[in-house]
């Protein structure tokens, strides 16, 4: 069985247990019924401000956490516990922290080849380092580094190490879990288009996580906006960026700096009020009511769904 | 590109650079650049980090001299340490609390016939028997207590740490609180009822094997290390495990497929190992003063095997005519704790891995 999509997500759930007092529990919603698809090749840019979730979305995903509820297919096979071992051949992850990601105590050479340790997929020491000098190499990192311990990189360094401890399965896709804000301005733009430059030699897909929507906007085909652990709107990179419909994406797009003084005097930043409400204690309905400008008695009651608006543009709000 | 550079006119008041002062740097110059510090790996850089640390060095040597005195220095002495002073086969009485280097009624008089003796250097005791054999005997009792007691809390608190961190959840929170319940127990009053309580019990069935040699206050004392002093080990490695744990390399690791197994020996491990080393370290002088202590009030080594804390007990008596038989292994109990405790601390210092830049 196999689809038009590498990756599809289906209606994904991930309920955290919070203890508030003795012997009592609620869900701490961090995911909350999220679908979506990528094709292979592509690149999903998945924005949203912090605590939204898309770190959650991300790690589910992989099943680094059981999920609640929901479904992921991976080439169109439903992923389970007793096949995703073999499933992560195709799917890994790059993390945020690249000083916590890699582990002190092995060389350059060990965090690399740990996934090759991990699936056997090599059969001589010679056969082992070729494929890891080899990956050095993609990622633009000396032969000589092998031999090195992580904390003698410097942050960009290390999360190229990263990228390749990523790229030894040659996986079909990979989920960034925010790479590049760790890193330094000036190392991001690098590391950004050498995430560009994999995609264009091996043809991965990205789940690119971020909350700059400049270089989302800059890497992604397509972007999905989250609040509080919905995706709210759903769009071609482009057309998400001229045309934003969702109230808490044009004030997402208000925000982001442009370098031309004229412009960013002339226009209107639109500044949302209060703050974002717990995700245990969620208002009803649409999750953005609280603070939406635009919110009507609609909202309170129901909360709205992903409704096609032409040109694959997808929206999750009662206002046309 | 040079032409251009002096075509340029300068002008004399400006502060503009003078190109032609500037030359290309060549290619070996170049190369010196991209030179990195030499790699060096993580014990590699802790041991010379340790070794230019003066009070560690210095606790080393001393620890050197202190195991080499108490492993060589009983062969060498030709006097056993539960041997009385005999001389030409018949035992000699006047050799009863001698000073350092003096020698006996008898052993002059063989000496002045032409025959040569050992020095008592430390002198004897009031039994006639050799000082310093005691004192070295009694530092290889220590060490030995010291090593085996940490042994033995490293293994039990290594264990139960580490099922109980790594588990989590509702195991960790039962394993924790029993062993809050244990740490909550007065030890010394534990050591004494179960010395009591096992001389009973246990003697009967001890006899004649090679643990009757060891006294069954010996047996105990370990037993009680066994019982209750594992708990603090217990905690610290769970709290290590737990950070280690939630670090991003671990799920990092399960992200590649990974299993626990995998996890545990390639990762969670290795980084903290260093953190068992030093507490081990740190452990074995606690031990070692534990057993002085129960010693001094009785409860340690079993008659005539001496330890440093009954040979200071037993110098208690003839303390105002005989001060030296009661520094002496006071002393030593001195050095060695302090020597250990020293070299932990050093450990600690070079192998922290948030000390280091």
């Amino acid at each position: 069985m196999s689809s038009e999509y590498l990756v599809e997500v289906k209606d994904l759930k991930q309920y955290f247990p919070v203890s508030t007092g003795f012997m009592k529990k609620t869900w701490l919603k961090a995911v909350d019924g999220v679908s979506f698809a990528i094709k292979p090749g592509e690149t999903l840019g998945l924005v949203g401000e912090s605590g939204c979730g898309k770190t959650t979305v991300g790690r589910t995903l992989l099943r680094l956490y059981e999920p609640t509820g929901g479904e992921v297919l991976f080439n169109g096979e439903p992923v389970t516990d007793r096949n995703i071992t073999q499933l992560r051949k195709g799917m890994q992850m790059v993390f945020q922290d690249p000083y916590s990601s890699l582990d002190p105590r092995m060389t350059v050479e060990d965090i690399i080849g740990e996934p090759l340790d991990v699936h056997k997929l090599y059969k001589t020491r010679a056969e082992r380092r070729d494929k890891i000098l080899h990956l050095m190499e993609l990622v633009g990192l000396n032969a000589e580094h092998a031999t090195r311990y992580a904390h003698e990189f410097s942050g960009g360094q290390r999360q190229r190490i990263g990228i390749a401890r990523a790229l030894a399965v040659d996986p079909k896709f990979i989920v960034c879990d925010e790479p590049v804000s760790a890193l330094d301005v000036s190392i991001q733009a690098q590391v950004v288009n050498m995430f560009e430059d994999l995609q264009d030699k091996l043809g991965v897909a990205y789940l690119f996580i971020a909350h700059d929507l400049l270089i989302v906007r800059h890497i992604s085909d397509r972007i999905a906006v989250m609040y509080l652990g919905k995706i709210v709107e759903i769009a071609d990179a482009d057309e998400l960026n001229d045309h934003p419909q969702h109230p808490y994406t044009i004030s997402l797009l208000s925000a982001v700096p442009i370098p031309d003084p004229k412009i960013t005097r002339q226009r209107k930043r639109i500044v949302l009020e209060g703050d974002v409400p717990s995700p245990m204690n969620m208002p009803s309905g649409c999750a953005f009511r609280s603070r939406c400008r635009y919110a009507t008695e609609k909202c309170a009651q129901e909360c709205p769904k992903l409704e096609d608006r032409g040109n694959g543009h997808f929206v999750a709000c009662w206002n046309k | 590109m040079n032409n251009e550079q002096n075509e340029f006119k300068k002008n004399p008041l400006g502060v503009q650079i003078d190109l032609s002062k500037f030359e290309l740097a060549t290619e070996e110059e170049k190369a010196q650049q991209e030179v990195m510090s030499e790699s060096t790996t993580f014990f590699k850089d802790g041991m010379k980090k340790l070794m230019k640390n003066p009070l560690a060095v210095f606790s080393i040597i001393m620890l050197c001299i202190i195991i080499l005195a108490a492993v060589v220095g009983p062969a060498v002495i030709p006097y056993e340490y539960s041997e009385m002073i005999s001389v030409n086969g018949r035992r000699d009485k006047t050799a009863k609390n001698l000073a350092p280097f003096e020698w006996s009624k008898n052993e002059q008089k063989v000496i002045d016939g032409g025959e040569k003796l050992f020095p008592h250097i430390l002198g004897t005791d009031e039994q006639c028997r050799d000082y310093l054999v005691r004192v070295l005997y009694g530092t290889r009792v220590s060490l030995f207590v010291g090593f085996f007691a940490a042994l033995l809390v490293l293994i039990i608190g290594l264990l139960y740490g580490s099922i109980s961190g790594y588990m989590g959840g509702r195991v960790d929170l039962i394993m924790m609180r029993i062993v809050d319940i244990i740490y909550s127990l007065p030890d010394t009053l534990m050591v004494i009822l179960l010395s009591v309580v096992l001389k009973s019990t246990l003697a009967p069935a001890i006899e004649g094997t090679q643990l009757a040699k060891l006294g069954v206050n010996m047996i105990s004392l370990f037993i009680v290390f066994g019982l209750l002093y594992w708990v603090g080990m217990a905690r610290l490695i769970r709290g290590q495990i737990l950070s280690i744990k939630e670090n991003e390399y671990v799920l990092a690791a399960q992200a590649t497929g990974a299993k626990s197994g995998w996890i545990i020996r390639k990762h969670i491990i290795p980084n903290c190992l260093s953190v068992i080393f030093i507490s081990t370290a740190l452990q074995i002088p606690s031990a070692i003063f534990t057993e002085s202590f129960l010693s001094f009030i009785g409860l340690g080594v079993q008659a005539p095997m001496p330890s440093l804390g009954s040979l200071a007990n037993a110098a208690r008596e003839g303390m105002q005519s005989y001060p030296h038989k009661l520094v002496i292994p006071a002393i030593v109990i001195c050095l060695l704790v302090l020597s250990f405790n020293l070299l932990g601390d050093g450990l600690r210092d070079a192998f922290d891995p948030k000390l280091r830049r």
